[in-house]
């Protein structure tokens, strides 16, 4: 793969140098034309144009065939296959979109490429045409809005029960925490005005129901139980992405945004899937490659990578928006309630100071 | 009221008229000029400077990205401390996001574009002597150049120019201690940008009035080159949304420095709590957005409207479905100023609200489509000139297609959940409106040269520029699209902190050597710019044989543009083929196209409008 980019990367710049040393013989006046195309340049550009597409459409396939395995694995969340599913449909309407019209637009600039004497066709309107695609994009439109728009509002209204496990995700410049409603599965009331000293979450300390809340620093799920998120943030817009679960909602100073999924995967179980496994052998090999690098130069050599899921910042916010994530474990039920038991609480975290 | 005074003999009235028909000054003529081919010249010239510094600030960005761990001297010498041993500073890095986006949206493709062909155009297209007012589109262009002034100065402050995105979402751009860039640089960008507004709004309205009210005689609304009717609609957009825009900037140059809260609340940083208290960076979003999204169709519009025009002239054919097209226009824009909300789908707002602009923003897919199928009908059948502009042209047809297409993926509030803000988005709209506005630039250049300097550029240089460009633009964002499908977030200064996107590097690699060879390009493009301003061979009048009025204007630049009167138009701007009553040969006898001055000939039908 490395040596094939290589190949592409020298030939492109080989045949740019090439192409600019040409300049300025080329650069000299150029007959009697006067600098307007004329039948030599028509023949040549159009056949140009020919080659062109046979580009397009090679960058089309090594993308869909090199690059395509980038896309991310089977989403590990319940509403994540609609999400998946109508993603998959949409991608194969724009193709043939995309392939179809390409090819029509280029090989008509190839096919009609001008010759002196040839006569253009006078061909101003057809209202029969101009009907037919108008309807044909309304139709294809009309089926991807409705689809889209039942599993958005499926997505956005998710049901809520009160076996839903209640989490506050908190952001601030450059980390996240993660608050549990504890066994009263009820938020203690908090604000900003509130942070001070141990107390970094601003979580009121008068408020019972903020006693028993336990404040992480990595996000532990249990699987297939659903989950509400209530963001939070203390400073600037951040966005709190969790590309695995198909989910993202953007966390604002100043109100609170919900986004609820039920984790359908364990870490244990992605680790182990075939796409996962495959993706960190690759990487790993990447990893080593350049360690020996590294190793030559004198600097350390980069850790093995070990799949986790995670949660990232996907909205500009500081010099170190690159770097803010959270680690997420989704584990089975029981193993769950082990970890939170060796959890502290808010109201055991205050007694301690 | 101009034409009287302008068509009056210069012998026996010179002393009458003698303000019109002195010599002017060089200042006069080249720097506070009121004519409009002079104005439109200068927008163009700095908005290719503007564009030069926009593109080489992406070029560092690619160096970053491709080659996080690697030392670059280059760094050094171009960014001074903050590229202290050849190691880009983090901070910097979103500066140059910021710069590098506002630059090229703004400064580029709205004032470099709108701003030079409207008024090359409007004027000459529509059979006018100027602008309706020369004086206003003056300030218009000195404004511009101000705040680019400013934006530029804004570099060289100590902590950094503005960087929290060109969107310039609150908190982070209203909080100095968030980010460096949110102090001095902050400032200069909103002062900029609120010239640029002012300048902008001077200009919309020009062209307005000049469009309705300075029409030459048989000039009808349906008889407008479709340059004409884009330029208009994209004034009016203009007029519509910048304001909005400005209300913003202004609401948050308030919560910057007069301690208001229109967009903050509940903030502790820096280890204490702001005052500020029931504000929302939601409410900043949609009023930053309301301008936003048109603000693509402003950029848009114009470069579809040089499509239109430079794809009929070399097809040799009229365009197909005049009406619809000017049907497309005015849909566009209607729709594109009730679809904003499709950038904030997770912003936080109630997701029913984000039903409603799916749907809206799904719509507008169909004028747009229909816009292409329009073009590529246009070169069936025709008998196409290859001149670099119709090469731009079908470029730009083909990057808009692509470009266009992935926006019904981001359209869907449902998808758009999982490729929000990743490098998807950034292929999207560089496709979209980035690289096919600039290929509406690059194509109005290259048809529209002749007209501006009276010399034709080098057409050999200009076909190596198209398709190394074409090329290349597309080795950079078609990939893009893959990378930001991983989850890839834009805005990272690096992404090693993720060892998942590990495997991207190699693709990482190959944009930015795509991107370096794209912007070589751009040099051979320089080169032939100002070598043919001096050199080019001389420009016939009519060198592409077109039907439009600019054509019919002398080559050599007078005051008021058409010695004695004023054409009269006669027919549609699209007479390009049409036969005669028996089909033996064109209207004209060995002519395949039709000027709009010259009177409908016996026997002739007029079609069309």
């Amino acid at each position: 793969m490395t040596a094939f980019l290589v190949i592409i990367v020298l030939a492109l710049l080989a045949i740019t140098f090439w192409q600019i040393s040409k300049v300025y013989k080329l650069a000299k006046p150029s007959g009697d034309d006067g600098d307007i195309a004329n039948d030599k340049d028509n023949q040549k550009q159009g056949k140009i144009m020919l080659i062109f597409t046979v580009f397009l459409y090679g960058l089309m396939f090594y993308s869909f065939y090199y690059l395509s395995k980038f896309y991310l694995p089977e989403a590990s969340s319940a509403h994540g296959d609609s999400y998946d599913q109508l993603m998959f449909i949409s991608i194969g309407v724009i193709m043939v979109v995309q392939i179809v019209t390409q090819i029509l637009l280029h090989y008509f600039a190839y096919k009609y490429r001008g010759k002196k004497g040839n006569r253009a066709l006078f061909y101003a309107d057809n209202n029969t045409l101009e009907f037919i695609w108008t309807v044909i994009p309304v139709v294809v439109l009309a089926g991807l809005i409705i689809y889209g728009l039942v599993s958005w509002t499926q997505i956005m209204n998710p049901q809520q029960d009160e076996d839903t496990m209640v989490v506050e995700i908190y952001a601030y410049q450059f980390d996240w925490r993660a608050r549990y409603a504890g066994q009263d599965n009820v938020l203690g009331k908090a604000n900003v005005r509130f942070i001070e000293g141990i107390n970094q979450l601003g979580v009121d300390e008068t408020d019972e129901y903020g006693k028993d809340d336990v404040i992480v620093n990595e996000l532990h799920l249990p699987v297939n139980k659903p989950v509400i998120f209530k963001f939070r943030s203390q400073d600037v817009l951040h966005s709190a992405y969790f590309p695995f679960f198909r989910s993202q909602m953007n966390v604002v100073p100043g109100m609170i945004t919900e986004f609820g999924f039920t984790p359908t995967t364990t870490s244990k179980e992605i680790k182990n899937s075939e796409y996962m496994i495959e993706k960190v052998r690759h990487i790993n090999e990447l990893r080593e490659e350049r360690s020996n690098d590294l190793v030559a130069e004198g600097r350390s050599p980069l850790d093995d990578y070990e799949f986790e899921y995670y949660l990232l910042c996907n909205k500009i916010c500081g010099v170190t928006h690159y770097n803010m994530q959270m680690k997420i474990v989704v584990e089975e039920e029981e193993d769950f309630n082990k970890w939170m038991k060796e959890q502290q609480t808010f109201g055991e975290l205050l007694a301690q100071q | 009221m101009s034409a009287e005074i302008l068509t009056a003999q210069p012998d026996n009235q010179a002393e009458a008229h003698e303000h019109h028909h002195h010599e002017q000054s060089f200042i006069e003529k080249y720097i506070f000029s009121t004519d409009h081919k002079m104005i439109a010249k200068q927008y163009l010239i700095t908005g290719l400077i503007m564009g030069f510094i926009g593109i080489a600030m992406s070029l560092l960005m690619r160096l970053q990205l491709a080659w996080p761990d690697q030392k670059f001297w280059i760094f050094e010498a171009l960014l001074g401390k903050f590229g202290t041993d050849g190691v880009m500073d983090p901070g910097i890095y979103l500066a140059l996001v910021t710069i590098h986006g506002t630059i090229m949206v703004f400064f580029v493709l709205t004032a470099g574009l709108s701003g030079t062909f409207s008024n090359l155009l409007i004027p000459l297209q529509i059979g006018a002597r100027d602008m309706a007012s020369g004086f206003l589109n003056m300030v218009s262009y000195w404004l511009f150049f101000l705040s680019s002034i400013i934006m530029i100065s804004s570099l060289f402050v100590e902590a950094g120019p503005a960087s929290a995105g060109w969107t310039v979402y609150p908190p982070l751009s209203a909080l100095p201690q968030a980010i460096g860039g949110s102090g001095m640089g902050m400032t200069l960008w909103l002062v900029s940008m609120t010239i640029f507004i002012a300048s902008s709004l001077l200009g919309s309205l020009n062209y307005i009035v000049t469009v309705v009210n300075l029409r030459t005689q048989g000039m009808s609304m349906t008889r407008l080159p479709l340059t004409v009717w884009a330029f208009f609609v994209t004034a009016i957009i203009g007029v519509v949304s910048f304001p909005v825009l400005l209300s913003a900037g202004l609401l948050l140059l308030m919560d910057r420095s007069f301690g208001t809260s229109f967009f903050l609340s509940d903030i502790y940083i820096q280890g204490e709590v702001l005052a500020h208290q029931g504000g929302s960076p939601v409410l900043y979003e949609h009023l930053f957005w309301f301008l936003g999204h048109p603000e693509v169709y402003i950029i848009l519009l114009p470069a579809l409207g040089i499509t239109s025009e430079v794809i009929a002239t070399n097809a040799r054919k009229p365009i197909f479905g005049y009406r619809a097209m000017v049907a497309s226009i005015l849909a566009i824009a209607f729709l594109s100023t009730v679809v904003w909300g499709h950038h904030m789908f997770v912003s936080g707002m109630n997701p029913f609200l984000g039903s409603v602009f799916t749907f809206t923003t799904l719509l507008i897919a169909i004028p747009s489509a229909v816009k292409a199928f329009n073009y590529i009908t246009t070169l069936w059948k025709g008998n196409l000139q290859f001149n670099p502009a119709m090469l731009f042209s079908i470029g730009l047809v083909s990057t808009f297609i692509t470009g266009g297409l992935t926006g019904i993926i981001l359209g869907d509030s449902t998808l758009d959940i999982n490729v929000h803000d990743t490098y998807f988005v950034v292929a999207h709209f560089h496709l979209v409106m980035g690289i096919s506005a600039l290929y509406g630039l690059l194509a109005g250049i290259y048809h529209w040269f002749p007209k501006m300097f009276g010399r034709m550029m080098n057409k050999n240089l200009g076909y190596i520029h198209f398709w190394v460009t074409a090329v290349g633009a597309y080795g950079v964002f078609f990939p893009m699209h893959f990378i930001g499908m991983a989850g890839l977030p834009r805005r990272y200064y690096t992404n090693t902190n993720f060892p998942y996107f590990d495997d991207l590097t190699d693709t990482n690699v190959l944009i930015s050597v795509f991107a370096f060879v794209t912007a070589t390009a751009q040099l051979v493009f320089i080169y032939n710019f100002i070598s043919s301003i001096f050199y080019g061979k001389r420009a016939p009048q009519n060198p592409w044989q077109a039907t439009t009025l600019e054509w019919t204007a002398p080559v050599e630049h007078i005051h008021g543009n058409w010695y004695g009167e004023l054409p009269k138009v006669y027919r549609w701007s699209y007479d390009y083929s049409k036969l005669n009553a028996d089909e033996s040969d064109y209207i004209i006898p060995g002519q395949d196209f039709i000027p709009q001055n010259i009177p409908l000939q016996e026997g002739e039908e007029e079609l069309n409008h």
